[in-house]
């Protein structure tokens, strides 16, 4: 969630007049793609991420609602006035929050190929307009997903100081190694496809790929950010080196696979505005320092979400350590397969 | 036979139920009734005052009127006094690199290569070629918005702020554009671009202050040799039905079925 609050800030420094933003949702054009997307992540936000988050934080908003001061008076507010925590209650909460999860897949499955979409139809861009392109996109989003949550896991575990636990990294990375297959595979068919049809844009696009996007698109994207993180995956599958170097190897691939994600959005970002319409020749563009969509703000920008979770994980009082809660199964190692199941599906994505 | 379905003929008859207060039927017909009475009126509210804006003057009737523009690329010289109308007209910065219109050179190698160059739109017209032999030919072509009738760029403004109006110009509302972009992506021609000053996005409007007034756009009033055509499809006194019936004509990218009202007379292969 905090990720998905931080998500539109880039796009609203992007914008002309970002005082105008508002417009999106009051008086969207139904035939924009971009315009719906306003929907379709606000659906995300309030009907999966939000009410999903209140159903399982519901019953410790109650108990420390009961508490004096701003604090209590605060976890009220956040109650919404429901002063029910009984065994039942918490119950069917749960089912509840069941219910929106079945709800969620799509619904994230739905934001993340939109994104794609958003680019996919844009006809007059060739490197851009592709069927396959929300596709992509749900799967890369599904792979910088997976990585972030190993990462955090990771994080998380150094900041309270528990000891990682393994098995939860081997888990997490043998589903990395195989969305990233899944994901390598439809990006090489795009790439394939592409140089096969040869249609007219294809002498400016390998002119692109040879000369503006070499390091980014090859070196970056391709070998550090795709075949080495997925070698190393594969490895780790056929062979268990010890713990510690497992770790170091997980975790660079967890990286590496950040790396190459943010690369390939770049390379689609950018490299899709780097050559004429008329296919002619390149355009110029350069990074800023300052101003909306400078370096300082895209760092800060990239800084904001992390200190909410680690906030949230650091917070004493939010653990639900109640022993009569019947609320969730605690977190079990159990090697393959073991998968924190509410990470799954609020996998951060970029 | 006709199947009168599970209502049978009650329901053909009856909009209201007898006994109840509104009938379902009635009830959808008069929402509709509703939504088309009000969402008309008022979607003609919101164009006419996005028209006002655009600097349209009283009692004029957009419907009266389709625009057409033509281009016959044998005719420009490239002298750039297009360009230089256009910026003066339409107060786009003459130091800025962006411009509304722009001329492009083509120079045709015999090996095939072509070489375009378009040195700050064409502003100041060409500096002279250097005497090769390998050129087999060179010639200038003007462009603009192509007037697409089936346009890209307001398919996809997320607010509305750029628009079809009905006389066939695409305008954008600069008090309405949140400066997203999107449509200068969308345009496969790279006519629009972002205003440096006013932060939206700025494209020809065919000097729409102009041409509502019964005035030729800028550039086709300043173009010394007749090469850009300008009129109304509607009037049958207008230019531009003399060019569009005695040129073989043709338009940019027609494989992306944008429709553009903009006709190139005598337009070479190597122009996209």
């Amino acid at each position: 969630m905090a990720f998905l609050i931080a998500a539109p800030i880039p796009l609203q420094a992007h914008l002309g007049h970002p005082l105008r933003a508002w417009e999106i949702m009051v008086t969207p054009n139904p035939k924009s793609a971009m315009a719906m997307f306003g929907f379709v992540y606000l659906w995300y936000l309030m009907a999966v991420l939000v009410l999903e988050m209140w159903f399982e934080y519901r019953a410790d908003f109650v108990r420390l609602g009961r508490g004096p001061g701003l604090k209590g008076r605060f976890y009220r507010t956040l109650s919404l006035g429901v002063e029910e925590d009984s065994p039942d209650s918490i119950l069917l909460d749960e089912r509840i929050s069941r219910v929106i999860s079945v709800i969620g897949i799509p619904s994230a499955i739905l934001l993340h190929g939109y994104v794609g979409f958003i680019f996919g139809s844009i006809k007059a861009n060739p490197w851009w307009s592709s069927p396959i392109m929300p596709i992509i996109f749900i799967f890369s989003a599904m792979v910088s997903g997976i990585a972030a949550v190993m990462l955090i896991y990771w994080a998380v575990c150094r900041i309270k100081k528990v000891p990682v636990d393994i098995h939860c990294l081997d888990a997490i990375g043998t589903y990395l190694c195989y969305t990233f297959i899944i994901d390598f595979v439809l990006e090489a068919l795009d790439f394939i496809h592409r140089i096969y049809e040869a249609d007219e844009s294809f002498d400016i696009l390998s002119l692109l790929m040879q000369r503006r996007l070499f390091v980014s698109q090859f070196v970056v994207q391709f070998l550090i950010g795709t075949l080495v993180p997925i070698l190393i995956l594969l490895f780790l599958q056929l062979r268990k080196p010890q713990e510690a170097l497992r770790r170091k190897l997980l975790l660079a691939s967890a990286t590496l696979t950040l790396v190459g994600i943010y690369a390939m959005r770049w390379n689609v970002v950018i490299g899709g505005q780097m050559y004429s319409k008329s296919f002619r020749g390149f355009t110029t563009w350069k990074l800023d320092l300052i101003g909306g969509e400078g370096i300082l703000v895209a760092v800060l920008v990239a800084c904001l979400p992390p200190p909410v979770p680690v906030a949230a994980a650091g917070s004493s009082s939010r653990p639900s350590t109640t022993p009569k809660r019947p609320r969730r199964k605690p977190w079990r190692p159990e090697g393959r397969g073991a998968f924190p199941h509410r990470s799954g599906r609020n996998a951060p994505s970029f | 036979m006709r199947d009168d379905g599970p209502c049978g003929e009650a329901g053909r008859v009856a909009g209201r139920s007898p006994g109840k207060g509104l009938g379902r039927r009635t009830f959808v017909a008069g929402l509709g009734a509703l939504l088309s009475g009000v969402g008309r009126p008022l979607a003609l509210m919101v164009l006419h005052a996005k028209l006002a804006r655009a600097g349209v003057p009283e009692g004029y009737d957009p419907k009266q009127h389709r625009y057409a523009y033509g281009i016959d690329v044998d005719r420009c010289i490239g002298c750039g006094r297009c360009v230089e109308a256009c910026k003066n007209e339409n107060g786009v910065p003459k130091d800025s690199p962006y411009s509304r219109t722009w001329i492009e050179r083509y120079e045709i190698r015999e090996d095939g290569e072509v070489r375009v160059t378009s040195p700050e739109a064409g502003l100041h017209g060409f500096p002279p070629m250097e005497k090769d032999p390998a050129v087999t030919d060179a010639f200038f072509v003007p462009k603009m918005c192509n007037l697409c009738t089936h346009s890209a760029c307001t398919q996809v403004c997320p607010v509305g702020a750029t628009f079809d109006s009905p006389d066939g110009v695409i305008l954008v509302d600069p008090n309405y554009c949140i400066g997203c972009a999107y449509c200068i992506q969308a345009c496969p021609y790279g006519t629009r671009f972002m205003h440096p000053k006013t932060h939206t996005v700025d494209k020809c409007t065919l000097c729409y202050h102009r041409i509502t007034r019964g005035l030729q756009p800028a550039c086709v009033e300043v173009c010394p040799t007749q090469t850009r055509v300008f009129g109304d499809l509607k009037d049958p006194k207008s230019p531009i039905l003399k060019f569009l019936r005695s040129h073989r004509l043709n338009v940019l990218k027609p494989h992306l079925g944008t429709k553009p009202q903009v006709s190139y007379a005598n337009l070479r292969r190597e122009v996209w």
